[in-house]
């Protein structure tokens, strides 16, 4: 039997790899502005999945009974790219290639399922849509795959995602995950400011979904959130608390760098930082 | 899907609406584990009552929340199910249109749309349950193809043809009950194709939609003031057939484009766009939509009022041949 603590481990390392795999795919752009706060907001969620959940490989991938992955948040594919690499589907040199001439990895997911991108977003609000979709083709086919989407607490301004929000729970989707990404704050703002969004708890817990809510940054808390037996015929709507821009005292809660520019000493220090 | 004199007759009288939903009931038998009909809120105005009956597998309903329903329906055609979506038009086409273009265009995912009551035929409930700008729309988006059947019979063939055409699709339904019939005998249905209906060298008439049969309707009029006119069922606007716009302007002086839309956008602007690059020297008329939201009311005194009838297509083609 594996140890809980291995998983952990194994969890926590695949985070740090992401981390360098961000930091480092923005620096390469040579100067170009890239979306990194909301990238590293959810790192931890990111690698529980592609770490450990999903159970992607670079044989499986194309599978019919693969899990199924949306990052409905679609600016946040530095972090989604960065996975990808790790599981072995895209190269090192074609992560660095981001947003560079001849890339096939732009600012938002295009789709490529040769390279395991499963759809292309970043016009906010759909992915949760998709995803019910996703989920009751499985349910009707009998499939036990399970589908995963994350999405913005900016993106919940959307009116959008309350009518998916509305219809998961209609259609009996046990089988779906939604996790929001609850970093406080959105492209020019915080969410108080901006508009707020209240208690997203209690907000998916009216619309009818199996609500956890957690510490977005504890591999744990994150690990038992997906883990825990679903309420049958409800959809699991995890909201996760977390910082945007985690894991460097330069970017954490710093809203400048929802888009920005990572020069050679932040990169540097970046670096220093992560080695501690 | 074949078609014969029973179900013809009765397809008309119910309307595009309705044999919509019978073809579904008939598409269905062959396909059952691969057919997913989506509507928000409106299986009855689509005929699918009998369907959602007798197919509650096959069958989501999503509410009245249509993008939701694009993207469902994306996620299904995604996984390799066939899939159907239909409200009433402006709901189907411009209340969620950004979720078609990414989920249906950008992605090239085949959905096929069906916009109920398009045109001008609710026009007692006001504009906005009327629909003059679905096909310029749908017309932008890449990957799209956008039909506009005849009548009920071709309506019944496009849902066919749609189904195993596997690409994004926009079925555009127009006229109400007792729609009028333009085939009374099965015939070939292919996507992206024209049919030429009459022959005459004085003025091709190209239409589609309701405006065939009443193009038909006026050449059999003109004929016996011998003026003889073709007439075009342009069923298919993307991806128009450009072979026989090609033939058109090496063998006519004069073009008139008929349809129940906008003139800006719709089949006109579809043909003027090819037809302006052969380098002739055709001459093009617009009948449609001015570009207004005249006034609500009777479907009839509408289309009068718009210049949609048998004797406005007399008179525009008594002062241009």
């Amino acid at each position: 039997m594996i140890n809980q603590n291995d998983t952990l481990n194994k969890i926590k390392k695949f985070s740090n790899a992401t981390r360098l795999n961000i930091i480092e795919t923005a620096f390469k752009t040579n100067g170009k502005s890239a979306h990194i706060g909301g990238a590293l907001s959810i790192v931890d969620i990111l690698a529980t999945l592609y770490g450990h959940i999903l159970k992607i490989n670079a044989k499986n991938y194309k599978n019919n009974d693969r899990n199924r992955f949306i990052l409905s948040k679609g600016h946040s594919v530095l972090g989604y790219y960065s996975c990808l690499c790790q599981i072995g589907l895209i190269t090192k040199k074609e992560l660095h290639n981001y947003e560079k001439p001849n890339t096939f990895l732009f600012g938002h997911p295009v789709k490529n399922r040769d390279k395991g991108i499963e759809f292309s977003n970043g016009s906010l609000g759909m992915g949760l849509s998709l995803g019910i979709g996703l989920s009751l083709a499985a349910k009707k086919r009998n499939m036990n795959y399970k589908t995963y989407v994350i999405i913005g607490d900016g993106e919940c301004n959307e009116g959008s995602v309350w009518e998916a929000a509305m219809a998961a729970p209609k259609f009996k989707l046990d089988n779906l995950f939604a996790i929001i990404d609850k970093n406080n704050f959105q492209q020019t703002g915080a969410n108080e400011e901006i508009m707020p969004s209240l208690s997203l708890v209690n907000k998916w817990k009216e619309f009818g979904w199996d609500v956890k809510e957690i510490d977005g940054h504890n591999i744990k808390e994150i690990l038992d959130s997906i883990q825990q037996n679903v309420k049958p015929d409800k959809p699991r709507a995890i909201i996760a608390n977390t910082i945007k821009g985690k894991g460097f005292s330069f970017t954490e809660n710093n809203n400048s760098w929802h888009h920005n520019i990572l020069t050679e000493k932040m990169y540097l220090n970046a670096l220093n930082e992560l080695r501690e | 899907m074949e078609l014969n004199e029973k179900n013809i007759s009765l397809w008309s009288k119910l309307g595009s609406r309705a044999t919509y939903g019978l073809a579904i009931l008939e598409l269905v038998k062959n396909i059952e584990e691969q057919l997913i009909i989506v509507t928000a809120d409106t299986s009855t105005s689509a005929g699918l009552d009998r369907f959602k009956k007798k197919y509650p597998n096959n069958y989501v309903d999503v509410g009245i929340a249509e993008q939701n329903g694009i993207g469902i329906a994306a996620g299904l055609a995604s996984e390799n199910f066939i899939v159907f979506s239909s409200t009433f038009t402006p709901f189907q086409t411009l209340r969620c249109l950004e979720q078609i273009k990414v989920n249906l265009c950008y992605m090239n995912i085949p959905v096929n749309l069906v916009g109920l009551a398009s045109g001008l035929v609710l026009g007692d409930l006001g504009y906005t349950h009327c629909s003059i700008e679905d096909i310029a729309v749908m017309r932008a988006l890449p990957n799209m193809t956008v039909i506009s059947p005849a009548d009920c019979g071709e309506t019944s063939k496009a849902v066919f043809a749609a189904a195993k055409y596997n690409k994004p699709t926009y079925i555009r339904l127009t006229g109400g009950t007792n729609n009028e019939i333009v085939y009374k005998n099965n015939y070939n249905f292919e996507i992206g194709k024209a049919i030429k209906l009459l022959s005459g060298e004085d003025v091709a008439l190209v239409c589609n939609g309701t405006m065939v049969a009443k193009a038909m309707n006026a050449a059999k009029q003109l004929n016996q003031q011998d003026i003889y006119p073709s007439v075009y069922n342009f069923h298919t606007i993307k991806p128009i057939d450009i072979k026989t716009l090609n033939f058109i302007s090496k063998n006519y002086k004069l073009i008139i484009t008929i349809e129940e839309h906008n003139i800006i956008g719709g089949l006109g602007s579809a043909v003027s766009e090819k037809i302006v690059q052969n380098g002739s020297n055709i001459k093009q008329v617009f009948m449609g939509v001015k570009d207004n939201y005249l006034i609500s009311g009777n479907y009839e005194t509408i289309l009068d009022k718009t210049g949609l009838n048998e004797d406005k297509i007399i008179k525009e083609v008594k002062n241009n041949v």
